[in-house]
């Protein structure tokens, strides 16, 4: 993250809400947000793969993000959005309830995760930070994409 | 340094091929002064470069190698001693790039081994050495401008005093991966150096493009969607411009990838020889078609199980001088390879005049690996046995040596060629020889596919692997039953497994749902046939596949996905992944079930026919052989043009065909038609419905009169009349075809069809029974003499002129030297008829010359023929 401290050591973040929590992704490996249509999905395929779809050509893999953080996604009735981020030359999408605004935090601001946090969550989060009346954890990308692949299908 | 050593390193290793090839050539053909001088030149660029960038150790061994050449050049004869060291020697030069490669330096170690036999050759003649004092280091064209090491040592080259070089620079025998010439990239004093027009890109580059421009290709169909449900739009006129620039990119892109089949046919001559010597039998390596090009990514792909089935062919398949002389063969056993295009496919042959496969052997290891009983292998055909080879493990145990003949690895090279879709088929006579066809795509990364649904979703199956649709009713002909759990399919006089896609997928909604409401795509993978059950079919496009996700590649069900023309994202069945599902259990069963397919040869055999409905209530039909594919459009796609139905099919124009008055094409809904392709070009024929695929005999009972039908047959009990698919051809493209003749003719006459086109055997097939004559066609004239010295007796012999392997002629002239057949009449059917060809044809022993499409004159020539042999 050293290269985003050209002011005051602030990190910027997007943030997304997925049942009922409030995520901040860094705003490096955001790509695009977008609006999932015509979603595929993949028969045999890990849990946490939502699917695979079309955007503007390139075959995107969608990670239900509720599903791998261990929370409920909330169907607010319209279209589902998803964060779009890079992964090792592969495009995935993570699907999320509603995203919200870019929020910038002081790196010393980052608080460690509390020991007790479930440990799907502590799996993928770096950290946490305090905001009015609510917590915005911070998770990384990396670590989120990091799915044990069963070889047991078929 | 870096790129510097790089290029010397890819530069030489290309050198060192043609030397490898150049140097077994000369060893044929020692006084051929162009060859040696090419070679010399070739070590000696290379001894002169690493003079200069101090590769002290290769430069000592390519000096050594260089003198004994020039000894060469003096006359000293090129013995086989010499050639293998100088062979030796090149590969220890290539052992040395490797790891100069590898390391950036050369390895420690020292050469004197081969340097002293270098040397020692090299001193046998007491002509003075006339290599050069001082190395003559010539300029190493680069075609990679703009980096500044290569300008420097450009320079220094320049700077370096060097007497002009008699002989001109090499020129790379060995086509580079090509690339569109891109005229800046060449300089100036290149260009006036003469430089050759191509560069040198990278892989990546080419892959990285044709991923662009399928993407391009995915974004233009949509486009084209779009355009298509909005009639008069202004977008139409701009958007075909971009349709057409985009299939042409598509295709110039494909093509920077295409290489020669001879780049993975390079190191063969040199495997053959050293084979040849080390074996002690004497081996002609026969190459044909090296200039066939195909993706380079299918040629990486074939190296491997090419190389390994040339090594069988020389090892296990030819046999010793002495043996061949015992079998009354010459020494010099033969090995062919071929290579031609046919569709969208490459076909390669390897073929020798070996000994051929020992069924009995393999019999035995077959029942031995339990892969088959006792029993059971009695009943199969020797095609059948031999299949064997191709089977998993088949060799691994125990050892299958000279004396087996063949199977080693077999297994391997069957999976690589399955892996990349393509299909292998053996084919051997004993003591005659054996030859592997394989038939591989041209390229991977656009494939056609067969678009199928199965629980709601869409997916591909490439059309490769399918053989055909069926759709399975109750109380129809292809009747579903059980064995146990297991669903198959009884498809003519075989057992398929089934398989519900939905329920390989775990997508299954309704357990209940009966595999008979749905349609069976028979699908083969290698020997295994099996038919994939699906919800409905659409349709076939040519689709790019793009690979699957990391986190998605483990499901061995899928080989890629592909976005379709409305923007979905689709999954590419793999067949090979169903296949493994389905289970070699069910396989083994099947082998079991299986009918021997050697029925009594004079018995009339069955054609399989599609029995279709068009215009009447009266079914009827057409060979199914003749069928390229059965299609159903949507009718909105077809377009009126000059009062003819056309509708674009695979980027083409596909004419529509109606079978009479009666028959119309639908304004609406689906449109299934029956495709009929010879090579580039298709028609269809537009009928009402399909109503199934039968096994029956063609028996035509009653003649017709009405143009287009050949007669009635009865068929599964009912009145069927018999299409003849030549009638409606013509319309569709005027030189198809002429008229029909009227059949005749009195009493049966057997024929001999031999005719290496499927296409025409099954054409000629039904005019031929029309005529009033049993018809047996064979695919190649080397089958037709086996037949014939079986003791198979035919009243007239019908023979294509052009043919692989043996042609019309030789078959004409074969058949005379035998007095058994020396007096059957040969009608030759040519699609070019001059008179030195018909006066070639008399000297074979021709009795007639027709030409291929004049089918009254061959009606009309047989009958004469036929009457003669009466007669005699």
């Amino acid at each position: 993250m050293s290269n985003d401290n050209t002011d005051l050591n602030l990190n910027e973040y997007v943030t997304a809400m997925v049942g009922g929590q409030l995520f901040g992704l860094p705003i490096r490996r955001v790509q695009d947000v977008f609006i999932t249509e015509r979603l595929t999905r993949v028969p045999l395929a890990p849990p946490e793969i939502a699917g695979v779809l079309n955007l503007r050509g390139r075959i995107v893999t969608l990670i239900d993000l509720g599903f791998r953080l261990g929370l409920d996604r909330r169907d607010n009735g319209g279209p589902a959005m998803a964060i779009g981020v890079e992964f090792r030359g592969e495009s995935y999408g993570l699907l999320i309830d509603s995203v919200g605004e870019v929020l910038k935090f002081e790196a010393a601001a980052l608080e460690r995760n509390p020991i007790n946090l479930d440990p799907r969550l502590a799996g993928v989060s770096t950290g946490i930070f305090r905001m009015d009346g609510q917590l915005m954890m911070v998770v990384d990308v990396d670590r989120i994409l990091d799915i044990p692949t069963h070889a047991a299908a078929a | 340094m870096d790129d510097l050593l790089r290029e010397f390193v890819t530069e030489t290793n290309e050198s060192l091929d043609v030397v490898d090839v150049e140097l077994v050539r000369f060893e044929q053909d020692p006084n051929n002064a162009k060859i040696l001088d090419n070679i010399f030149r070739l070590v000696h660029t290379i001894k002169g470069t690493c003079g200069f960038l101090g590769l002290p150790r290769l430069e000592t061994l390519a000096h050594a190698a260089e003198t004994v050449m020039g000894k060469f050049r003096d006359g000293m004869p090129a013995t086989n001693e010499a050639v293998t060291v100088i062979l030796a020697t090149i590969d220890r030069i290539k052992e040395i790039l490797e790891s100069l490669e590898r390391d950036q330096r050369e390895p420690d170690g020292a050469d004197s081994d081969l340097i002293a036999d270098l040397d020692r050759i090299a001193e046998r003649t007491p002509a003075a050495p006339k290599a050069p004092a001082a190395p003559e280091p010539e300029p190493q064209r680069t075609l990679r401008p703009g980096e500044v090491s290569l300008e420097e040592l450009e320079r220094v080259f320049r700077d370096t005093p060097v007497d002009p070089p008699a002989i001109k620079p090499a020129k790379p025998a060995i086509p580079a991966v090509k690339a569109a010439p891109v005229d800046e990239a060449v300089r100036d004093d290149d260009a006036a150096k003469g430089a050759n027009q191509s560069i040198r890109v990278t892989v990546d580059t080419l892959e990285q493009l044709m991923t662009m421009v399928s993407e391009l290709v995915l974004t233009r169909n949509q486009l084209l969607e779009i355009v298509r449900r909005h009639d008069d739009s202004e977008f139409k006129t701009p958007l075909q411009r971009l349709s057409n620039v985009t299939a042409e990119l598509q295709e110039g892109v494909m093509k920077t990838r295409m290489q020669p089949i001879g780049n993975a046919w390079q190191k063969f001559p040199r495997i053959v020889r050293d084979l040849s010597n080390e074996l002690g039998k004497k081996i002609e390596l026969e190459l044909q078609g090296a200039e066939t090009e195909l993706d380079r990514q299918v040629l990486d792909l074939i190296k491997d199980p090419l190389t390994h089935m040339l090594r069988n062919s020389a090892d296990h398949g030819l046999e010793t001088p002495a043996d061949r002389r015992a079998a009354g063969k010459s020494e010099q056993g033969h090995i062919r390879l071929s290579a031609y295009h046919e569709g969208g496919h490459i076909i390669i042959q390897i073929a020798d005049d070996g000994r051929g496969l020992n069924t009995e052997r393999i019999k035995a290891k077959a029942i031995a690996q339990g892969l088959v009983s006792e029993a059971d292998i009695e009943k199969m055909s020797e095609t059948q046995i031999h299949k064997f080879i191709f089977a998993a493990g088949f060799s691994t145990a125990t050892t299958v040596t000279n004396v087996s003949g063949r199977g080693v690895g077999m297994d391997v090279v069957r999976n690589n060629i399955d892996q990349i879709g393509g299909a292998i088929d053996v084919k051997s006579v004993a003591g005659v020889g054996l030859s592997f066809t394989i038939k591989i795509p041209l390229t991977l990364a656009i494939v056609a596919a067969l678009i199928v649904e199965s629980s709601g979703e869409r997916f591909a199956i490439p059309q490769l692997s399918v053989v055909e649709l069926v759709r399975a009713r109750k109380g129809g002909d292809h009747r579903i039953e059980r064995i146990k759990d297991t669903t198959v399919l009884r498809l003519r006089d075989k057992l398929l497994p089934l398989a519900r896609l939905s329920r390989l997928l775990g997508t299954e909604t309704d357990t209940s749902r009966d595999v008979e409401s749905g349609f069976i795509v028979v699908t083969q993978v290698g020997s295994q046939t099996f038919g994939i059950v699906v919800d409905g079919v659409f349709h076939t496009e040519e689709i790019v596949v793009k690979p699957m996700s990391t986190k998605l590649r483990h499901i061995s069900m899928f080989s890629g996905n592909t976005i379709l023309g409305d923007g979905a994202v689709i999954m590419i069945i793999d067949p090979n992944g169903v296949a493994q599902a389905i289970g070699s259990t069910v396989t083994s069963q099947m082998i079991v079930e299986t009918a021997p397919d050697h029925v009594d040869e004079t018995s009339e055999q069955v054609t399989s026919l599609l029995v279709f409905r068009a215009g009447s209530t009266q079914p009827k039909a057409v060979p199914l052989s003749l069928i390229t594919r059965l299609e159903e459009i949507d009718a909105r796609k077809i377009e009126l043009s000059n009062g003819r139905h056309m509708v674009q099919y695979r980027g083409q124009l596909m004419p529509l065909i109606t079978m009479n008055s009666t028959v119309s094409v639908k304004g609406e809904g689906a449109q299934p038609l029956l495709v009929f392709s010879d090579g580039a070009r298709s028609m269809a024929l537009v009928v009402d419905e399909i109503i199934d695929i039968v096994e029956d005999r063609l028996a035509i009972q009653v003649a017709s009169d009405s143009p287009g039908v050949l007669g009635s047959a009865v068929i599964k009990g009912q009145a069927t009349e018999i299409i003849d698919v030549g009638h409606f051809l013509p319309m569709a493209f005027e030189d198809w075809f002429r008229r029909k003749d009227r059949p005749s003719g009195e009493r049966q006459r057997s024929v001999l069809l031999v005719d290496d086109s499927p296409f025409f055997r099954n054409m000629l097939t039904p005019v031929l029974q029309a005529a009033g004559y049993t018809v047996t066609a064979v695919g190649s004239a080397r089958d037709a003499l086996t037949m014939m010295q079986d003791g198979r007796a035919f009243d007239v012999a019908i023979t294509d002129i052009e043919m692989p392997e043996m042609d019309g002629y030789q078959f004409a002239e074969a058949l005379r030297a035998d007095p058994r057949t020396a007096e059957l009449p040969v009608i030759a059917l040519s699609s070019q008829i001059s008179a030195d060809s018909v006066e070639r044809g008399r000297q074979a022993g021709f009795h007639d010359y027709v030409a291929k499409f004049d089918r009254q004159g061959l009606i009309a020539a047989l009958m004469e023929q036929t009457a003669v042999g009466r007669a005699a």
